[in-house]
């Protein structure tokens, strides 16, 4: 009876071993495919100009739209959901700190909103923009992102501000004077790494995600010039350019995956970079 | 030491890591008597304790070298399947763990890993063992329930009897009644005196007054090292090293 | 401050409301019922049956976590109990960016990728023809997606069993394995539950990603070969015509409304599983 039992435990940490590997094995995959396909449409036109000619059927052109198109649209909403977003966080654990129970329901609250789907915020947007009037516009999209990535903001934030004990968040803001600017002072610095990690976490959501702004933003070959401009965004640029007929078009869906794989790539590695000075300057009271 | 030795420890280090927790250690356990280990807390006397059934081997950065002789065995460098090895100890730790099951299986848990047995058999070794840690009366209502919802008291003697039922030769208790009430503790403390007719039992605690209670035999450990070991009476009332005055006198736990 | 706090409350709220009042306008021509129980999907003819659609997502939803659930929790016990702790250390990193890479590239990589492999090579092997974009591309490409999410999960579960646990089985004589089969998994038992909620919960309102490879057919779909056209691609998809047909826009808000309640049960439910778990450790 013994061996089987061995048997079956050697089975089952081959399986697991491979369970391990084949999830690695598919970012690897999915990254390698990706820069595969797109890296030979990556050109210095590709991405200063913007397409000739429409850009589900010109062939000239690059993805300069999408790529100034999201920047915009992602650095508004990131800084918008931080505007909103910091005083939420510093709310909870500096005036609430006492009500440890409301804390947690909000936090609750905050991790059922992180799991709404983007696709419920950019049906509800565009619903809200036909009530409202505003047309398809890079405005709209801002704020639907916007409150797409809030509940990531905050919570990313509170769990940043979580960790700093009670005692010195209290003093530093209550007395405001010398001996906790020093307090208050040490402590933020303490923050600001994991605060930056919070932002950039935020910002990748934003420039990745294409239901939230499949309704709300348009489409255009255009850079805009106004709020009140559709923008063409890099998911986007993909999604429409993809399944064009023509060769040339779809290069540009492949240029544009890859320039947002890149992107997503580095926002990872510098929140790592981040995330770890936040942990080395921790002070461990 | 008059008795058989049931395990020798020989020069035995052990590193976590970089650190050097258990500094050559020799010692012996006699067969059938309460030894307890004694000293203060952070002196490396669980840690000893868990080497003996390699429990340590749980933990990949711990490193451990000489000798641990159970039964004429090195356990440390044995080719036997260890499971086996470690069945013939008990342990019974600080904190109660039931196993997340009924009563009935936490009992029967040990029975049912390596053997099959009919289950008449089983019942009534589990109605053996229940009473043996004087819990049958308690719980013979509601062997089904989950072990989680006894007392913590109620569930140590759980544990107590779980350990019994492999039928081992040496129980290992590490602080065993640090989390219960007085009088929990002292069933725990009875128990104790009566199974060491059958049983070599290794007692570690830093409760100086729990030892003197019940201890036969005493190994005092600090920082790692064994310091002094001898009968209770030899060290309780005729110490010979300045660190183990110090401490029965209280001067540092 | 306090402005923003109430702010950020009341947003699920005005979501969940604004959809509703959308919604009622087919609400109040055909009954509830008869929308998600139906299978009719005629916009022209005032027909709104979301049967298919909801058949559909549950089809790519389940077979989704059929086949993330028993990997990652294999992986999950792979990197708390055997593995050496540089490799949890490496796969840290994995998991962030398999969590952070957008839907649309996992899109692009299941065309690029997944819907060939299972057209040329798959299909064939089990005797069909057929596009490849099917709910199987759907499947896979959506349990790649939530790996992560559920992976984190399992491993923060294993994680918090007291190591006592463990070393209680192996000393009454218990091999390593059977420790894991027979203690380890049944205490983690409702944190893996709710991993899987929360997975499905994440699979379920997906959209994107498996529009691209699902191949949005708005028929039950008879088989895992067959394409299939989820809820969320529903939306996607139509937003354009919403309001050129009368009812459309209500219509697809429900569906929405419909995606939202269902995703927010699931989630509550599992995270108040983790909240008691962790409580009664």
């Amino acid at each position: 009876m013994s061996k089987f039992k061995l048997i079956e435990e050697k089975f089952f940490r081959v399986l697991m071993f491979l369970a391990t590997c084949l999830i690695a094995f598919a970012l690897c995959l999915i990254i390698f495919s990706i820069l595969y396909k797109g890296i030979p449409s990556i050109s210095w036109e590709m991405l200063t100009q913007t397409p000739k000619g429409g850009f589900y059927f010109g062939k000239e052109g690059g993805i300069l739209n999408a790529i100034i198109g999201s920047l915009y649209l992602s650095i508004g909403a990131t800084i918008l959901a931080f505007i909103i977003g910091l005083p939420v966080a510093l709310y909870m654990n500096i005036f609430l700190i006492k009500h440890k129970k409301l804390i947690n329901i909000i936090r609750f609250f905050l991790d059922l909103l992180w799991g709404v789907p983007s696709i419920v915020y950019g049906a509800f947007g565009f619903t809200m923009m036909i009530f409202f009037g505003i047309k398809t516009s890079l405005l709209a999209g801002i704020i639907v992102v916007t409150l797409f990535i809030i509940p990531i903001m905050v919570r990313a934030i509170d769990e940043v501000l979580k960790t700093v004990p009670v005692g010195l968040l209290e003093a530093s803001l209550s007395l405001g004077s010398t001996k906790s600017e020093t307090a208050y002072r040490v402590f933020f610095k303490q923050c600001i790494p994991g605060i930056i990690t919070a932002v950039l976490l935020s910002f990748g959501r934003a420039i990745g995600d294409a239901a939230s702004v499949l309704f709300t933003t348009g489409y255009t070959d255009h850079i805009p010039t106004s709020l009140s401009q559709p923008t063409a965004t890099l998911p986007l640029s993909i999604f429409f350019q993809l399944t064009s007929p023509i060769p040339e078009v779809q290069n540009r869906a492949y240029a544009s995956a890859v320039v947002l794989t890149v992107i997503i790539l580095i926002i990872s590695i510098l929140s790592r970079i981040f995330s770890k000075k936040f942990q080395k300057n921790q002070i461990n009271f | 030491m008059n008795n058989k030795p049931k395990i020798k420890i020989q020069d035995l280090n052990l590193y976590i890591g970089k650190h050097h927790i258990l500094k050559n250690i020799n010692t012996q356990i006699p067969e059938k008597k309460v030894t307890v280990i004694l000293g203060p807390s952070g002196c490396g006397k669980t840690t000893l304790m868990k080497s003996m059934n390699r429990l340590t081997d749980l933990y990949p950065e711990i490193k451990i070298n000489g000798k641990i002789i159970i039964d004429n065995e090195n356990i440390l460098n044995t080719k036997q399947n260890i499971s086996k090895l470690r069945q013939k100890m008990g342990l019974l730790s600080q904190r109660p763990y039931p196993l997340p099951m009924s009563i009935y299986n936490n009992v029967s848990y040990g029975l049912k890993i390596n053997k099959k047995w009919k289950k008449k058999e089983i019942e009534k070794k589990v109605e053996h063992y229940l009473k043996q840690v004087a819990l049958w009366d308690e719980v013979k209502d509601r062997l089904k329930e989950p072990a989680s919802r006894l007392s913590i008291g109620q569930q140590q003697r759980l544990c107590l009897a779980r350990g019994l039922a492999v039928d081992p030769e040496i129980i290992l208790a590490d602080e065993p009644t640090s989390a219960l009430d007085p009088i929990s503790s002292q069933v725990i403390e009875e128990k104790f005196a009566e199974l060491k007719k059958d049983y070599t039992i290794v007692h570690v605690t830093h409760i100086l007054r729990q030892a003197k209670r019940i201890a036969d035999y005493v190994v005092f450990m600090y920082m790692g090292e064994v310091i002094e070991q001898g009968t209770a009476t030899e060290i309780f009332e005729n110490p010979q090293k300045n660190k183990t005055k110090s401490y029965l006198k209280g001067l540092f736990y | 401050m306090l402005i923003c706090l109430i702010l950020v409350i009341i947003l699920p709220f005005v979501l969940g409301i604004g959809l509703y009042l959308k919604s009622t306008l087919l609400l109040e021509k055909v009954s509830i019922f008869n929308l998600l129980f139906s299978s009719e999907w005629k916009p022209l003819s005032g027909k709104f049956g979301f049967l298919s659609f909801i058949i559909s997502s549950l089809w790519v939803t389940i077979f989704a976590l059929l086949i993330a659930g028993p990997i990652c929790l294999l992986s999950a016990i792979h990197l708390t109990q055997y593995a050496k702790s540089y490799v949890l250390r490496i796969m840290h990193p994995v998991i962030d960016i398999l969590a952070g890479i957008p839907s649309v590239i996992y899109g692009v990589w299941g065309i690029l990728v997944i819907v060939p492999l299972i057209s040329k090579y798959i299909g064939p092997f089990f005797g069909k023809e057929i596009s490849g974009y099917s709910i199987l591309s759907g499947a896979i490409v959506l349990s790649i997606m939530i790996i992560p999410f559920i992976l984190n999960i399992l491993i923060e579960v294993f994680k918090t069993i007291p190591d006592e646990l463990a070393e209680a089985s192996l000393s009454l004589g218990a091999s390593k394995w059977q420790t894991i089969k027979f203690v380890l998994i049944k205490k983690a038992f409702p944190g893996i539950v709710s991993a899987l909620g929360l997975g499905l919960s994440r699979a379920f309102g997906e959209t994107i990603a498996v529009l691209m490879v699902v191949g949005n057919v708005a028929k039950i779909p008879k088989g895992v070969f067959q394409p299939g056209y989820p809820l969320p691609a529903l939306i996607a998809n139509n937003y354009g015509e919403m309001l050129s047909i009368p009812m459309y826009d209500s219509a697809l808000m429900l569906a929405a409304l419909v995606l939202f309640v269902v995703v927010l049960i699931f989630n509550f439910a599992s995270r108040l599983t983790i909240i008691r778990m962790e409580r009664n450790l």
